[in-house]
């Protein structure tokens, strides 16, 4: 498993870059993880990452968008606005977890 | 002396690759069962949560997906069917063709996936861009008004080949 240094941060990572343990993550780690794939979080930012975050320790999975509208509330149109191209894979990188593995 | 700290880059997922800028799907769906809906509209789905720039074309019997009056009720059947492994006779007697598009809605619902126009506005919300067939429309009788509110326009065959330029096809 590779180690790999963001801004100072040393954290465990998969293959691709993806966090390898989703326990190293932190809500400090979240801006830097963001910076790195150029975005700038705001608070719809976080609004998506803490559902994430939330429902994985519940489902032990990560959300699809799908799931991240229809339960989390939160628009397929302004997920796609917040993570541009690829919000499922961002959003799930800035929060730490793995890639979601649902095809819907 | 002089140390030298080497550096190791930084492991970050290449979100915006180089090779996949620009690409485009263009996916036709010409088929109007329940059955054969689903595909266009899963792999369409996947395709813009990649940043696929993607195209839908209803034509033929596929325009089913996108008729307001069709759409909702899409029908799975066995016969011609081998896949569901039952005697084909089966299929053909009275009740069979709900029976067997219960079972299939219900699966599917099972794992979360959406109905036929909940899908639909799924695509759309993420940047996907539904076309309806001229000719079937002529067939049907039908205008922009019988047709699902985020369909585009009604286009030619030679309209959507042009708008899809460069685009990978998938006729389904």
């Amino acid at each position: 498993m590779p180690t790999t240094t963001l801004d100072g941060h040393q954290v465990r990572v998969d293959d691709e870059g993806f966090l390898a343990d989703p326990g190293e993550w932190s809500e400090e780690l979240a801006p830097v993880l963001a910076a790195q794939i150029g975005i700038t979080l705001t608070g719809a930012h976080w609004d998506a990452i803490r559902f994430l975050r939330d429902d994985f320790r519940v489902q032990g999975q990560t959300a699809t968008l799908r799931r991240i509208a229809t339960v989390g509330g939160i628009p397929v149109k302004t997920l796609f606005e917040l993570f541009p191209q690829k919000p499922a894979k961002k959003l799930a990188y800035i929060a730490g977890l793995p890639k979601p593995h649902g095809c819907v | 002396m002089t140390t030298v700290t080497t550096v190791a880059p930084a492991i970050i997922p290449s979100f915006d690759d180089v090779g996949q800028q620009g690409r485009k799907l263009a996916i036709i769906c010409s088929k109007g069962s329940l059955d054969m809906a689903y595909p266009g509209l899963i792999i369409a789905n996947a395709a813009l949560g990649e940043g696929v720039e993607t195209h839908l074309f209803f034509t033929f019997w596929g325009f089913d997906i996108i008729t307001k009056n069709t759409m909702a009720d899409l029908k799975m059947t066995m016969l011609g069917n081998p896949a569901t492994h039952l005697p084909q006779g089966l299929g053909g007697l009275p009740g069979m063709t709900a029976l067997a598009t219960s079972r299939l809605r219900r699966a599917i619902s099972l794992l979360d996936v959406p109905d036929v126009p909940e899908f639909l506005d799924q695509i759309v919300d993420s940047g996907g861009h539904l076309w309806a067939c001229r000719m079937s429309a002529d067939m049907n009788h039908l205008t922009s008004e019988d047709l699902y509110d985020g369909v585009e326009a009604i286009i030619s065959a030679s309209d959507f080949i042009d708008k899809t330029n460069g685009a990978q096809l998938l006729f389904i």
